[in-house]
């Protein structure tokens, strides 16, 4: 880094545009690249970003690294290896990205949905998720039938717990019926016990069944129970072309490209991104022609009035689950109540692990 | 033709040659693999085998990182090939190997901030305790009710994931940080960490005990009655029985070694290399030493060359991940390879191959 930055600034003085240095650009994933979900859509921008730039960067990946000991090894002998930036695509990373970063101050990382930067070359970037579990839980409210959504819940940390709140609360604004079953399953992705939640909450009368885990195997069950679903990250319809009624995409190239931009330019700084609809970071996978127009429209309709800032999927009155208030009328969420969010809103009648 | 014909006994040769006959056969099929994946099949054998010791760019970092990673896997192994040589089935180990994490870790989040020479060792004996205690449910179950201790074993893994999820989100759960799950960091907390003990040499108490386990296993089994004992009632049952050997005092003795060593093995870990109480702390370090255990013949000393072969694998595998961007999945089928190897190859140890004259009817 800083060699690319004197490179940079030496360049500038030179007035000699053209950066040779080729940028070195290290992925850690905490599952397989085929995963078709979460690491696949980091993949898929990790291919943009070289497509963009080229010969002028050069990534490597390694895949099915678990936190602790071994992500703080892979990444340190990246580092050791020369890499100029470093990728950590998992919330789990936190600790591992915060304790490397501080022996090799001149890498500059990028922990994806991270919470802990200690460290001024640790810049952190999440997607507004919860902005896309609005639009499904607007679709699922009006397409179930039994009024019973199932919702596979991963770990318990504020981006999931908002997921569920916020699919909750609209699915629940346009049918006051509705209900949630949510299970735990404590992993990022492991298909067999995924595949097991949802025939457990099929069992328990679910026909929507909803995902925070990043493996296909909730929208095969759905397919074969002859349910619905939606996939997670990346479009999953190959997977269940009747039952997958759309899913959040994650679009993280433009957001890539950019920073790997600002290393070239000798710009590159600490960040917190939190970014949504308006920033194209997030997006829906086509729409399942068994999705009425009329209620296609509406999603479209509430896509469009997030990404413009009209409307805030947390939007109060809003009680949290104890029946306690939590933002008043009009009033919207602070980013700091969703980036800690350890609470289950009014109306979810389960209990969230605590 | 050909035909197999039983040895007469196990022969001791192909006993020590087949673990090395196996690896240079993993090279080759291995290398075929990374070959027809488009790689250069000698590039990534010696990035796996050969550069996370003698490269200049990652051997200084890698070669203590080889010591972090094994040295769990021989901790808990030796502990399982005393069981297993007894014909007792411990597959639980990454069971008591979470649940002696929680216990040395409750120790010193019980004691945070004070400082104190003693909460170290504290953890270390609650730690032990921890793995005991958890195997010896499946060992009472058996001993007075008759159950299967691979079954209970194996099963209590997923209870222990279980309580260390709950842990990681409730009562361990570091209060400064209010929304997420995972305890306070223990390398921060002087008293209670796990440090190097010689900076970057990778070594730290659990490599001093893993070392230490070695040597004690080693004078049991070739000095001691109590391990004469083991290998009897493994190779002999009904001839132990009458020499007056308790097949419930082995089962209780087996599986509490195996217990406290792999409780141990999650102490250091928690304490030191993995840092805190986390719900995914377990990454089958419990399961991975079953396969260290066969690999070194249940040997103490062949257990020490199989758990840093493997370790090497894990640390190579990444390095040829990052620079050849081999598949993670490759990797694993070339672990894989390694014990399917090493068990197709022991037919060789009981049979031999005759190659006979005409036709038998």
């Amino acid at each position: 880094m800083k060699k690319l930055l004197t490179a940079a600034a030496l360049s500038a003085a030179l007035a000699t545009p053209a950066l040779a240095e080729t940028t070195k650009v290290g992925f850690i994933y905490i599952g397989p690249v085929g995963d078709f979900g979460w690491t696949a859509g980091h993949d898929r921008a990790r291919q943009e970003l070289q497509d963009h730039f080229g010969d002028a960067v050069e990534t490597s990946i390694v895949e099915n690294v678990d936190y602790g000991a071994d992500a703080e090894r892979v990444m340190t002998q990246m580092a050791i290896s020369g890499t100029d930036v470093i990728f950590a695509a998992s919330f789990g990373y936190g600790p591992d990205v915060n304790a490397v970063a501080g022996r090799f101050p001149d890498v500059a990382f990028q922990h994806a949905t991270g919470y802990i930067q200690e460290h001024p070359n640790i810049s952190l970037y999440d997607a507004r998720f919860y902005e896309g579990r609005a639009v499904l839980g607007h679709i699922a409210g009006k397409m179930t039938e039994t009024n019973t959504i199932g919702y596979i819940a991963s770990y318990p940390i504020p981006a999931v717990v908002s997921g569920i709140n916020s699919a909750f609360l609209h699915a629940r604004a346009v049918n006051p019926d509705v209900n949630f079953r949510i299970i735990w399953t404590y992993s990022w992705f492991d298909p067999a016990l995924e595949a097991d939640a949802a025939e457990t909450l099929i069992e328990q009368g679910a026909d929507v069944i909803m995902q925070h885990t990043d493996s296909t195997a909730a929208v095969r069950v759905a397919e074969d129970a002859g349910v619905m679903a939606f996939g997670q990250a990346s479009d999953m319809t190959q997977f269940g072309p009747t039952a997958h009624l759309s899913a959040i995409v994650d679009r993280w190239a433009p957001y890539y490209i950019s920073r790997i931009q600002a290393v070239k330019d000798g710009t590159w700084e600490a960040q917190n991104s939190w970014m949504g609809f308006a920033d194209g970071i997030i997006e829906m996978a086509p729409w399942n022609d068994r999705i009425p127009a009329d209620l296609q429209a509406e999603a479209d309709n509430l896509i469009a009035a997030i990404a413009a800032g009209e409307y805030h999927p947390f939007t109060g009155p809003i009680n949290r689950q104890d029946g306690t208030a939590w933002l008043a009328e009009g009033e919207t969420a602070p980013d700091a109540d969703l980036a800690t969010m350890n609470f289950y809103v009014e109306g979810i009648t389960q209990e969230l692990p605590n | 033709m050909i035909r197999l014909e039983r040895r007469k006994e196990p022969s001791k040769f192909w006993r020590i040659a087949n673990p090395f006959l196996a690896v240079v056969l993993t090279m080759l099929a291995g290398g075929a693999m990374f070959a027809a994946l488009g790689k250069d099949p000698v590039a990534a054998i010696r990035l796996i085998f050969f550069d996370p010791i003698f490269s200049q760019t990652f051997g200084s970092y890698s070669r203590p990182q080889l010591l972090i990673k094994s040295a769990p896997l021989i901790l808990i192994a030796i502990g399982l090939a005393i069981g297993f040589k007894a014909n007792i089935w411990n597959i639980g180990a990454e069971g008591q190997y979470i649940i002696g994490a929680l216990f040395g870790a409750g120790v010193a989040l019980a004691f945070f901030p004070a400082p104190g020479w003693y909460i170290f060792p504290l953890m270390v004996m609650a730690g032990a305790f921890g793995g005991f205690l958890w195997a010896m449910i499946p060992a009472i179950l058996k001993t007075r009710f008759n159950t299967n201790e691979i079954l209970v074993s194996l099963l209590l893994v997923y209870v222990a994931e279980r309580i260390l999820a709950a842990m990681a989100l409730g009562l361990m759960r570091n209060p400064d940080i209010p929304g997420f799950p995972g305890s306070r960091d223990l390398r921060r907390y002087e008293a209670a960490h796990n440090a190097e003990l010689i900076a970057n040499t990778g070594i730290h108490w659990g490599v001093v005990a893993a070392l230490i386990a070695v040597i004690f296993a080693y004078v049991m089994m070739t000095r001691h009655m109590l391990g004469y004992q083991v290998q009897l009632a493994g190779q002999a049952p009904r001839a132990a029985r009458f020499g007056g050997v308790s097949p419930a005092r082995l089962v209780v003795i087996c599986l509490g070694i195996s217990g406290a060593l792999a409780g141990l093995a999650g102490m250091f870990e928690v304490s030191g290399p993995g840092g805190q109480v986390r719900i995914e702390f377990a990454s089958g370090y419990g399961f991975t030493a079953i396969i260290v255990a066969f690999l070194g013949r249940l040997n103490p000393f062949g257990i020490v060359l199989a758990g840093l072969l493997l370790g090497l694998t894990y640390i190579g595998g990444e390095l040829s991940q990052m620079i050849l961007q081999l598949p993670g999945a490759a990797i694993q089928v070339f672990q894989g390879m390694l014990l399917f190897f090493l068990l197709a190859l022991d037919f060789q140890t009981n049979y031999r191959l005759r190659l006979t004259r005409g036709m038998r009817i």
